[in-house]
């Protein structure tokens, strides 16, 4: 990880736990409507589909696609180099998207509508979950 | 609502002027009073946005209304402060109300701002120590809302607005020649506004030669720190006619937000919350979008006043790239002039409330080498003035009515 960015951390506690920690088994976890199959994001104990109160953690597949991006050149952090910014939207349903990053891809190949899967980086114990290129004939920017 | 302005008042303006942010609201506030022909004692209420705000960004906050309330000795019947709402107009859009209820009947509203000066006190940028590999060190770590875009590095609003910007380029073909316009609107505007703080001509090189903040914004897609303070007085009607000069009358707002109040959430990402805050505007007045004669439309970002132009039906979904292209519909002498006093990108990032002052000023034909006309003759009657992005929004119908 040596060559992985400054990050803030989240606040991790009993609500997003699942979340920030489920990259150590390799999966991206939303909380999930047990009765009509709706995934929550941010977490919240109710379900605006149905009603339901019944929500526990489930995994996705991880594919999404780039609804959006920036490549941002101030240093807020302090790192000069240019780094990149995505909204992806997940495949699982319409309108649950994340704020991350996409890894491997260089800026200028940023495209939206470009498939990718989720990839983890780790930070003292919390991983982000970070995307990467899924078209398969693709060569990866160094 | 049965409310008017009668009064406003604007405390210096500009970079780095070194002024605590009472005394700079406390200009404001005996300007917009006097203004209202009232006195100190004649105030019954206070609003303001945000209110004292510990925490967050340097010199953002402005004092809050316990810090105005007692400086003045003001009594007051009714008194609020509050950063959660239908954006900076919030504080107005609370006073009005407060006004049509009869908690109060005269309430003086104000949004002061010092980060100018605090960011030359050496708090640049927000404050994390960064740089290396590895997380987060001495930096707090982030929970609630933030805690979805701070650790993604998306650290600012213009990280998150960029991605809608680029998603409207997506979806409707929008350039970055067409957001410049915005800019280079608002500098010529700005040209003929004394307290503006940057009054150079800017050409469309110039823009382009702006250095990237985050794609597509530039540096002149970004408004410009300011210190300085707004103050408007929101009035019971009938105080109209003891003014001498004419007072604007609140005729609608729109306060809705029907998406999801989320940065990333949000169905529509090329509109979000202006969508709601613009449809009810106009489900609330008899009066339509052809009736407004100057529009002063939230710059924080240049792209935050074209969604602003789309959400308010000047023009028609996506088209806000085509409507200003040319920059003439929105000069001063165009069908909707728009941002006249320059904007938060040129006159300084008053925070919403500028938009506010320039309307009444339009309004009252106070408004000098930029005064817009209405074009079948006489001064502008009818002025929308939006605030906010993202999911947050508020937008404000003022119609002039003359005083005594």
């Amino acid at each position: 990880m040596s060559d992985a960015p400054f990050r803030v951390l989240p606040a991790v506690d009993d609500e997003n736990r699942f979340f920030w920690t489920a990259g150590a088994e390799g999966e991206l976890r939303f909380l999930r409507c047990q009765s009509c199959g709706y995934w929550l994001h941010p977490p919240a104990p109710y379900c605006p589909g149905c009603g339901g109160r019944d929500v526990a953690p489930e995994a996705v597949s991880g594919r999404g696609q780039v609804w959006s991006f920036t490549v941002n050149h101030h240093p807020w952090d302090g790192t000069p180099e240019p780094w990149n910014i995505v909204l992806v939207e997940l495949d699982e349903q319409p309108g649950l998207r994340l704020t991350s990053n996409l890894v491997g891809v260089a800026n200028d190949d940023l495209r939206i509508g470009m498939p990718v899967q989720v990839t983890f980086e780790e930070h003292d114990g919390v991983w982000f979950p970070l995307f990467e290129s899924a078209e398969a004939d693709r060569e990866v920017g160094a | 609502m049965d409310a008017v302005i009668s009064g406003i008042g604007q405390s210096a303006v500009g970079r780095r002027l070194f002024r605590s942010g009472l005394e700079l609201t406390i200009d404001a506030a005996l300007e917009a009073i006097a203004d209202a022909g009232l006195t100190v004692a004649d105030i019954d209420g206070l609003a303001t946005y945000p209110g004292a705000f510990p925490g967050g960004p340097p010199g953002f906050s402005g004092p809050g209304s316990p810090d105005l309330q007692d400086a003045l000795r003001l009594e007051v019947n009714w008194h609020r402060g509050g950063i959660e709402g239908a954006a900076q107009l919030s504080a107005l859009v609370d006073a009005a109300a407060a006004v049509h209820a009869g908690l109060a009947r005269h309430v003086l509203v104000y949004r002061t701002v010092t980060e100018s000066t605090a960011q030359a006190k050496g708090r640049e940028g927000i404050g994390l120590s960064g740089g290396g590999g590895g997380g987060g060190g001495g930096a707090p770590k982030m929970g609630g809302s933030l805690q979805w875009s701070i650790p993604m590095r998306a650290y600012s609003a213009a990280n998150w607005l960029a991605m809608n910007c680029r998603r409207h380029m997506h979806e409707f073909g929008t350039t970055e020649a067409q957001l410049a316009q915005i800019a280079l609107n608002g500098r010529r505007n700005a040209g003929r506004n004394p307290r503006a703080v940057y009054r150079d001509p800017l050409t469309l090189d110039d823009y382009f030669a702006g250095r990237m903040i985050t794609t597509p914004f530039r540096l002149f897609d970004c408004d410009a720190p300011v210190d300085g303070s707004t103050a408007v007085i929101v009035s019971a009607p009938e105080h109209a006619r003891a003014v001498d000069h004419p007072v604007a009358r609140i005729d609608a707002v729109g306060t809705a937000l029907r998406g999801r109040p989320s940065w990333d959430q949000f169905d529509d990402m090329t509109t979000m919350a202006a969508r709601d805050a613009g449809a009810m505007l106009w489900e609330r007045t008899s009066l339509t979008a052809a009736d407004v004669d100057v529009a002063e439309l939230y710059d924080g970002f240049s792209f935050l006043s074209m969604v602003w132009l789309e959400a308010l039906g000047f023009c028609g979904k996506g088209e806000s790239g085509p409507f200003i292209e040319d920059g003439t519909r929105i000069a001063l002498d165009g069908e909707l002039p728009l941002n006249t006093h320059g904007g938060q990108l040129s006159a300084g990032r008053l925070h919403g409330f500028g938009f506010i002052h320039e309307a009444v000023l339009q309004l009252r034909g106070e408004a000098s080498d930029r005064q817009v006309a209405r074009r079948s003759g006489g001064g502008p009657e009818v002025a929308a003035v939006a605030n906010g992005g993202g999911p947050v929004a508020g937008a404000l119908l003022l119609v002039r009515e003359d005083g005594r």
